[in-house]
């Protein structure tokens, strides 16, 4: 499932980046390579720590020892189990 | 090495992630010997400095924008990477690369330092922050680390006492090295496949030279449970702001007492010692009463930037953008442009240059657009002005100045339309484009650093005492000038000011203002109030002291309170909230945004904005009965 739909204290790990047609206004592949520089590879283990108060949006991830704010329309591309 | 290097100092560049600690590193290095400028050609922040080695060597060291990689996405990343590649013609390519990271975090870092690698210059990793990674027991086996990466690596504390001792040995070595080492570039943009073939390689390092103990950092995970609780976390936010609203208005109350009282003595001490003519004036109304009537909020500007570098230091500032991004996106702004707004609060040009932290253009010309719409610093003058004269100075609900009060409100009707034209313009402009990620790492909580803090607030207020030293002091010499010339005919009766270039320039406006209760004396104060608005102030005292003579000069105050109506003096504050920016300013946007034509957009927005609020403003008042 996509990280962008999971709640609070969903823990898992990353299984891959597929970035959607509506996932984000970003070329697909400028999103995939972002995502990849803000450490969210294949394997990592992830955490939603925190959510925003509108929408609970945006999410804060915490991405094996970092610590990652994100909004739930790019997270719709971590693909995570 | 050679006598050459001896003699030439060296370049080395800090390079590393945001948040690793590399600007205390660079001022642990530099202390105080730092200089800021520009990169030629673009407007991002040059900082650089000198330090010198155990050994006798001088080096340049060069502290770059911070940057997961060195494919540049915004004009601060463009910057690290042409001078990382030696592409600016201007720069020396750097001698050696120290690339920082922080020791708890290190994923990302390592991914940029193999990067690096490519770049062929030499390179030397600094773990900093090691005395955190090591009292929260992570163990890291610096020999293993280094010759899995294949880069010399050494540890730092930036913020211990002798933290960077070994850092600065280890440099005087590679001094004696770094000219031979360098090996062609062969760095070109990785693509998607690259960045995960990376992250790999340096998790496997990480597995391989680091033992990270089971918990993380509690501390951090505690105090974000409170401060990004999606309602508790909003309202600890607003309560931050109104703490800084009211620390700012009455902690720096004695102190500004005490200034406005020495210069009061200045002038009158010029005034004694100078024969009566024009010089005399020129000293006593234009010079002392000009300069003194800006240095006064040097008080309030430095508690105002004190605020801002704790809570950048403490590692709020990031929370803060989460929090508000939801808040910021529905008015078409990012919530990273929250950090560029806050620091407008004190003068728009530091938070305009901020907004290159935005890397989406769009984005960052919105932010640029309404970002004067948030200064502070440079209204606190007119506001405080009219605010003590109109609103009496009473304590309500027990706690809060009813002064504070107003000006809060104030403050939050400006920040409310910043958001409502950042609205506007997006959906004038851009409604079809493309909304940017919001993507932002959250550095653990650190408690900020005394000396670094101080450092922060003392270049802020050279900055500001530069501006009230130069452009303001002109703008008064100016505005004397149109005050006291042409000298009054022999004979006349009224005060010399009624005669002047100045009256004539107030009463043509009149026709225009007298819609919003302005009378001519304030018109006499508006032109220089948009050339910059901490000027407007030191003109009313100008006009006022020149026409009511020496006694008025000291309480421009009471002069207000007796030549204005409340509907005036309500509509001068409404139309300070949206009146044009300094003339800085407006050179800062179009500098930033490379077009004369968003400079037009941003001023005349921004006057008729102010024409309007003083406008709806006065009549209401009027009606009212003010």
């Amino acid at each position: 499932m996509a990280l962008g739909l999971a709640h609070r204290g969903f823990r898992g790990h990353i299984t891959g980046i597929a970035v959607g047609g509506d996932t984000s206004d970003l070329p697909a592949g400028e999103l995939e390579r972002r995502l990849l520089e803000l450490g969210f590879t294949e394997g990592a283990e992830v955490e939603i720590l925190h959510e925003g108060l509108f929408g609970r949006d945006p999410i804060a991830v915490r991405v094996n020892d970092a610590t990652v704010a994100i909004r739930r329309r790019e997270a719709m591309a971590i693909l995570v189990s | 090495m050679s006598v050459v290097a001896q003699s030439d100092p060296l370049h080395f560049a800090l390079i590393g992630t945001p948040n690793s600690g590399k600007t205390a590193l660079f001022n642990a290095l530099t202390g105080s010997r730092q200089k800021v400028a520009n990169y030629p050609g673009v407007t991002v922040e040059r900082k650089s400095g000198m330090l010198h080695t155990p050994g006798g060597r001088s080096v340049n060291l060069i502290d770059l924008p911070g940057t997961y990689s060195l494919r540049a996405r915004s004009p601060d990343e463009e910057v690290t990477r042409d001078f990382v590649l030696g592409r600016f013609k201007a720069e020396a390519a750097p001698d050696l690369l120290l690339c920082v990271a922080d020791s708890t975090n290190l994923r990302l870092a390592l991914r940029l330092v193999l990067e690096l690698k490519r770049v062929g210059r030499p390179l030397l990793l600094v773990l900093n922050m090691i005395d955190i990674a090591r009292r929260r027991g992570i163990d890291i086996d610096l020999d293993r680390l280094s010759a899995e990466l294949g880069v010399p690596a050494i540890t730092a504390a930036a913020v211990r006492r002798g933290g960077t001792d070994d850092l600065m040995r280890r440099l005087d070595e590679l001094a004696a090295t770094s000219e031979t080492s360098s090996t062609p570039a062969q760095w070109q943009a990785p693509a998607a496949a690259e960045l995960r073939a990376a992250q790999r390689e340096a998790d496997r390092i990480i597995a391989a030279a680091v033992k990270t103990p089971a918990s993380p950092d509690t501390l951090t995970s505690r105090l974000d449970a409170v401060l990004l609780h999606p309602v508790a976390g909003l309202v600890i936010l607003l309560a931050i702001l109104f703490v800084m609203f009211q620390a700012v208005f009455t902690w720096a109350k004695p102190l500004m007492d005490l200034i406005t009282a020495g210069f009061d003595a200045l002038g009158a001490f010029s005034h004694t010692m100078l024969p009566d003519g024009l010089l005399q004036s020129f000293v006593e109304n234009g010079v002392i009463s000009g300069v003194g009537s800006v240095i006064v909020f040097l008080p309030q500007i430095l508690i105002l930037f004190l605020f801002i570098l704790l809570l950048e230091d403490l590692g709020y500032m990031a929370r803060a953008a989460f929090l508000m991004d939801r808040i910021m996106g529905g008015a078409g702004l990012h919530g990273r442009a929250f950090i560029p707004l806050l620091s407008s609060f004190a003068c728009a040009i530091p938070g305009i240059m901020a907004t290159r932290v935005i890397d989406n253009p769009r984005d960052r010309l919105t932010t640029i657009l309404v970002a004067p719409l948030m200064t502070w610093s440079v209204r606190i003058p007119v506001y405080t002005l009219i605010i003590s004269a109109f609103i009496p100075d009473r304590t309500i609900w027990g706690f809060a100045s009813l002064q504070g009060v107003v000006m809060f409100g104030l403050y939050a009707a400006g920040i409310v339309s910043a958001l409502g034209v950042s609205a506007l313009a997006k959906f004038m402009f851009w409604r079809e484009s493309p909304t940017p990620p919001f993507m932002l790492e959250l550095p653990d909580y650190k408690l900020p650093r005394p000396r670094s803090v101080l450092m922060g607030v003392y270049t802020r207020a050279r900055m500001f005492l530069h501006r009230a030293g130069t452009t303001i002091f002109s703008m008064m010499v100016l505005i004397w000038f149109l005050a006291s010339f042409p000298r009054p005919p022999a004979g006349a009766t009224g005060p010399a000011i009624d005669y002047s270039l100045a009256a004539l320039i107030g009463h043509a406006m009149e026709p225009i203002t007298s819609a919003i209760g302005f009378n001519w004396q304030i018109n006499v104060a508006l032109i220089p109030g948009m050339a910059a608005r901490e000027v407007a102030v030191a003109a009313l005292g100008t006009v006022y002291a020149i026409e009511g003579g020496k006694e008025n000069a000291a309480q421009i105050g009471q002069a207000l309170a007796q030549h204005w109506s409340l509907a005036t003096a309500l509509a001068v504050l409404a139309w300070y909230i949206f009146a044009p920016q300094c003339a800085s300013t407006l050179a800062v946007i179009r500098r930033e945004t490379g077009s004369w034509k968003w400079m037009a957009v941003t001023f005349g927005y921004m006057l008729a904005l102010a024409y309007a609020a003083a406008f709806v403003t006065y009549h209401t008042a009027a009606l009212l009965g003010g």
